[in-house]
């Protein structure tokens, strides 16, 4: 299957998650992406999470950069920079998430690139913007997630304020960059003319959190989180998940006397639809003491007839076991040089009804330096 | 002001969030988004996706945040008059959005190969909760049922909490960006070929894959389940000090730091046995509960103040008020105003930063049916 951005060529000068798991978007879409590294490697290489390590680079390293090339190079070795800038000649994306400034001590601003290559997409993440009052602070993402009010959103409100448990501010950021990387080159097809992107983790969630921000720009209060199994502050109850005989069920948004014809409830009886904010901790803890009498499958029987929004809450062996996961195919196996192999998931987004997959494991550190410094001369 | 993506007309029949969280991104960038909403009560975010903060008109802030910068033009699809309405506008469309249930959508006569008969290079965008195979394609693709299934309600929180969903519509908002990826995608690729394509994405794929890194370590760890920290958790598969701690007066973040620095900046002895890295992951309930308790004593200030010039990574922990009265927010520029049937409303501008240019339209959500005469009249309907 031809690939939509197949004649494209990105470098990546990235470490980490934000700017790397872009890079591996653009690859599986069909994109040569090219790590501009250290000598020594990125960072990210000997970042492990549970000490899993695929030989002495870690899994981590290896799930965030399969399918991409490896360009090792010193910037402050003239011929390395010659090579460099050789490659910024034939590329059409560059992409960087060091602090700010440090590229721009490099030569490799975006005025330099885009001297070199015009029609550039040239791309940066920060924390917290280039060159805004925080730009020095590491853009970490719990330390971003901490500054924007995310971790009001998440958990009761009477616990602390609680973190969202993965980097959703690299994350996002680097979904963002990839959509707008992507916008850029459908105008340089059109026009000829690069582009500046920038982006931070800040500005990322704060637009994860817009329905929050224009609620309390109109209201003035912060949104509170539900004193009860909160599961969104904006949303009334009964939107939560609770605790069953034997499991966790969530509820979504179900009116309250519907969701009665199956919990067939005495107490709730008094309870009307206008109460779902005002009382919503109330109702909460009185829909808790019903569910937690039966099982989780018996509430996703009776409700199912209704065709009421709950689901049961699954971990991750019981998402594996469900036919649900298994119709995804959602895995992909990469196997490495050596022989060895690890499942990863693929791209999440289908084409033509096609599954994207690609074998191609990450690249040791400068693994393609030869053929790179060969194919410029 | 000069956009990435001029002249770009997307139909968009999605309702919520999802879908219409990819049309606000494309309208972001240049594109003129039309709302194709049910006559009479529109798209069901009016009324059933709400917050308990409702504007002059009775709609929730939630939709005027997702539906600023479109055009609504209301049809009743079962209508043969309306539907060869909304069919001649497919013919000039270049991107058809919708987040219906498997099948929906060929019922109306509107799925992929319908469009495309009469549309051939049409980029034909679709968000669906679970795929379209599978014992879940007919469910409801609600962001909190997703969540429930997709195993990321046990990454947040501690150890003893129940599972604690994400309270952002996280399913939703990764969805819709996966969902412009891939339109964007498309839209390249038919400037070389000429042709179309079918984009399509599912809530749990999204969320499957914003977990990629924490899925593939379970799937190649003989698929040892997540793990929380039973004191100031923060993230499943981080060690010691990674964690959100109570101060004095508030609170503070510490995000990786070697222990043995911190004992010294905290004079906290205790630290200093645990001299093994390895022990910062196995021990850091022990550690965490140390830091806990030295970190009460002082204000996040007076603790930023210590930490923060020896290069810790640390951050207070802000609510809203407390982000929008910083120099940070100010330099931003994150607020814009929109206006909406002669109301003005204050949302969040598009993130990302354009040749230096932060992107704003003042263009407000649109009311149902607003546009119905003027897009009769412009595309002879």
């Amino acid at each position: 299957m031809q690939l939509p951005l197949q004649n494209i060529t990105v470098l990546e000068m990235c470490q980490y998650l934000s700017g790397p798991c872009a890079g591996l978007r653009l690859a599986d879409f069909g994109a040569r992406v090219i790590k501009i590294e250290p000598v020594k490697g990125e960072a990210g290489r000997k970042l492990a999470i549970k000490n899993l390590w695929v030989d002495d680079n870690s899994l981590l390293f290896n799930t965030i950069n399969r399918n991409k090339e490896s360009f090792a190079i010193d910037l402050n070795n003239e011929d390395d920079m010659q090579c460099l800038k050789k490659l910024i000649a034939g590329a059409d994306v560059f992409m960087h998430n060091f602090r700010p400034g440090a590229m721009e001590r490099k030569a490799l601003g975006y005025e330099e690139v885009s001297r070199i290559k015009p029609s550039i997409v040239y791309t940066q993440i920060s924390g917290y913007g280039e060159t805004g009052p925080l730009h020095k602070k590491p853009g970490q993402d719990l330390l971003v997630q901490s500054l924007s009010g995310v971790t009001y959103t998440t958990g009761s409100a009477n616990d602390a304020p609680t973190a969202l448990g993965l980097g959703i501010g690299d994350y996002l950021c680097g979904s963002q960059a990839v959509q707008f990387i992507m916008a850029a080159l459908i105008k340089v097809k059109k026009t000829g003319k690069g582009c500046l992107l920038q982006l931070s983790l800040l500005e990322s969630l704060i637009d994860f959190q817009f329905e929050f921000y224009t609620t309390y720009f109109q209201s003035g209060r912060m949104p509170q989180r539900a004193g009860f199994n909160n599961a969104h502050a904006l949303l009334g109850a009964p939107y939560g998940i609770y605790k069953t005989a034997d499991g966790y069920l969530a509820i979504a948004m179900v009116p309250i006397r519907k969701l009665n014809v199956v919990l067939q409830c005495k107490v709730l009886k008094a309870y009307e639809q206008q109460d779902d904010f005002r009382k919503r901790d109330e109702i909460k803890k009185i829909i808790a003491n019903r569910v937690g009498e039966k099982s989780s499958a018996y509430w996703i029987e009776k409700c199912k007839a209704l065709d009421l929004w709950v689901m049961p809450v699954l971990n991750w062996q019981q998402m594996k076991a469900s036919e649900g996961y298994q119709a995804l195919d959602m895995e992909q196996t990469i196997e490495r040089p050596d022989g060895t192999k690890f499942i990863t998931t693929r791209c999440p987004v289908r084409l033509n009804g096609t599954i994207l997959r690609s074998g191609k494991p990450a690249p040791q550190v400068g693994g393609n330096n030869n053929q790179i410094k060969a194919a410029l001369t | 002001m000069d956009t990435l993506l001029d002249d770009i007309l997307v139909i968009d029949f999605s309702q919520f969030l999802s879908g219409p969280s990819a049309g606000l991104r494309l309208a972001d960038m240049g594109a003129r988004v039309i709302k194709i909403e049910r006559t009479g009560s529109g798209d069901i975010c009016r009324s059933l996706y709400v917050s308990d903060v409702k504007l002059e008109g009775g709609e929730s802030t939630i939709f005027h945040a997702i539906n600023r910068n479109k055009e609504s033009f209301s049809a009743d699809l079962k209508n043969p008059e309306s539907l060869k309405a909304v069919k001649k506008l497919l013919t000039r469309a270049d991107v058809v959005i919708h987040n219906f249930r498997p099948g929906v959508m060929h019922r109306l006569g509107l799925d992929y190969e319908q469009v495309k008969a009469i549309n051939p290079s049409v980029i034909y965008g679709e968000i669906s909760g679970y795929g379209q195979e599978g014992e879940w394609k007919n469910l409801p693709g609600q962001d909190l049922l997703v969540q429930a299934v997709s195993g990321i309600t046990y990454l947040s929180g501690n150890d003893a909490d129940q599972p604690v969903p994400m309270g952002v519509a996280v399913a939703d908002i990764i969805a819709g960006t996966h969902l412009v990826q891939g339109i964007l995608a498309g839209l390249f690729q038919r400037m070389q070929t000429g042709e179309g394509i079918l984009v399509q994405v599912s809530m749990l794929e999204s969320l499957l894959d914003f977990q990629f890194e924490v899925l593939t370590c379970f799937l190649n760890d003989g698929h040892a389940l997540p793990s929380r920290s039973q004191v100031n958790g923060a993230h499943a598969y981080i060690a010691a000090p990674y964690g959100i701690y109570k101060t004095a007066d508030g609170y503070l973040a510490i995000a990786m730091a070697p222990i043995a620095r911190l004992a010294e900046l905290l004079a906290l002895d205790t630290l200093h046995a645990y001299t093994d890295p390895g022990d910062w992951f196995n021990k850091r309930d022990e550690i965490k509960s140390h830091i806990a308790g030295a970190l009460i004593a002082k204000t996040t200030a007076e603790w930023l103040a210590v930490l923060e010039p020896e290069d810790i990574w640390c951050a207070n922990v802000y609510q809203y008020d407390d982000l929008l009265a910083s120099e940070c927010f100010k330099w931003l520029q994150m607020e814009q105003w929109v206006v909406s049937n002669g109301l003005r409303v204050k949302t969040t501008r598009c993130p990302v930063r354009v040749n230096g240019t932060v992107l704003k339209y003042e263009k407000g959500a649109p009311v149902l049916g607003e546009h119905n005469e003027s897009i009769k009249k412009e595309f002879d309907l």
